[in-house]
């Protein structure tokens, strides 16, 4: 079972948050197809949200083909995100154009910059990056 | 449309000659919502969930819970007041036991039990020997018992710690949840009741100012920054306007696009309860469907 946090002070809205934190989940292989999704009624219980604030993030999700409610029985994972395995070619690839980056004499933060400033570049509109390429 | 959970129509409730502690409030809370009510002390909040509760009468103006009288709806309102009266030698479990005398029918022990088993109380602790929390508590626990279809909480959250506060908020929410319950607690701290609420009165002065959906309320608010005079929003209805070096801040309700040179973001909800509160004569604004008409048969 997922358990959502919400940060009050991120200024990311809080739906945003759990549609967030479950693209996160499913990337990361915590959540696979047939999981289910705490209800709404456990999601506010734990976290004192708003019950709606809960359903809109799961309509969304719903939208975005991720997972289906199934009536009476609750919210299920329909397919899982595309991750790149800590063992993959782009992994390495990316790795490596780290270590030139840093060879080159660039700073933490001006690598961050530069790729976050490629993928809004490669992924536009979607949203920008997510924690340190590590 | 939805049920209604609370109507007023030209609401007052004046205490002796001088003291208007409501006057000509008008709204409706549709059913099924979480709704805050905020302003500052004395504005006539405690005396709004009074009235609803069924304790006084309007002096003027008309009022319905749950489509009755607020008398006739008490059986399906549970009411918190702000002192959390409870009987002070009575144990904790005989609170509880009173409770089910007092609702039979409807009351849920379990429901009550929960929620006084939380905190770790023990049952047979008399009421006057517990903390200001642990009373709040057990408050709490007799509103939730009730299984009532309106739960009017006055403060609910004051004399809790933050841990408590978190876990009973996530408790009324899950009330909320599963039984669809319609929840009106009063605050005069905005942050605490942000996440939990959907729907927000602001009341200020005895009058509502703001009413409606607070994804509503935001929308039909912008901020806008510009290097422009303050007449230059004219069309706009303009609730507060500060100068900005040679430009101007102001909180509008938009009446249609802005030209262009201004900078335009959604306030927060803080943003626009402090601007009203700045603003004692800003025009009320009431979001669709939260308007309320006058009751029939059901006169002060």
């Amino acid at each position: 079972m997922v358990e959502f946090r919400i940060d009050r002070r991120s200024g990311v809205a809080t739906y945003l948050q759990i549609v967030q934190q479950t693209r996160q989940a499913l990337r990361l292989g915590l959540l696979e197809p047939g999981d289910k999704l705490p209800t709404a009624r456990e999601v506010v219980e734990a976290t004192a949200i708003n019950p709606n604030t809960v359903l809109k993030a799961y309509r969304e999700l719903e939208r975005e083909g991720l997972v289906e409610a199934r009536r009476g029985l609750g919210t299920f994972v329909r397919k899982s995100l595309g991750s790149a395995p800590a063992d993959s070619p782009l992994r390495g690839e990316l790795v490596e154009w780290a270590a030139r980056a840093r060879a080159a004499g660039l700073e933490k933060d001006d690598v961050a910059a530069l790729f976050s400033a490629v993928l809004e570049e490669q992924f536009a509109p979607s949203a920008a990056t997510e924690g340190d390429p590590a | 449309m939805t049920g209604t959970a609370i109507e007023a129509h030209a609401l007052s409730k004046q205490y002796g000659r001088h003291r208007h502690a409501l006057r000509d409030c008008t709204f409706r809370l549709p059913e099924g919502r979480v709704c805050a009510v905020v302003g500052p002390n004395g504005a006539g909040k405690s005396t709004l969930l009074a009235l609803a509760a069924g304790l006084g009468r309007p002096s003027a103006g008309t009022l319905t819970v749950l489509g009755a009288g607020p008398a006739e709806a008490r059986a399906r309102v549970a009411y918190v007041a702000q002192d959390k009266p409870l009987h002070p030698r009575l144990s904790v479990a005989d609170t509880l036991r009173l409770g089910a005398e007092l609702n039979v029918g409807r009351w849920d022990m379990a429901a009550a039990e929960r929620v006084v088993a939380g905190a770790g109380l023990d049952m047979a602790a008399r009421v006057r020997t517990l903390s200001g929390g642990q009373r709040t508590r057990v408050a709490l626990a007799l509103a939730l018992g009730k299984r009532a279809e309106l739960l009017l909480l006055d403060e609910p959250m004051a004399d809790l710690d933050p841990l408590a506060r978190h876990q009973l908020m996530g408790t009324l929410m899950a009330e909320a949840a599963e039984h669809g319950t319609t929840v009106v607690m009063s605050s005069h701290i905005v942050g605490e009741l942000a996440e939990a609420c959907d729907h927000l009165l602001l009341v200020s002065d005895g009058r509502v100012r703001l009413g409606g959906g607070i994804d509503d309320l935001l929308t039909a608010h912008a901020l806008v920054t510009g290097a422009h005079p303050v007449a230059g929003l004219a069309p706009h209805t303009v609730v507060e306007s500060r100068a900005t070096g040679r430009g101007v801040t102001a909180l509008i309700r938009p009446e249609g696009p802005l030209g262009d040179g201004w900078d335009v973001e959604e306030p927060s909800l803080e943003e626009l309860l402090l601007a009203h509160l700045r603003s004692p004569d800003a025009p009320v604004l009431l979001t669709p469907g939260t308007t309320a008409r006058p009751a029939q048969g059901v006169t002060a």
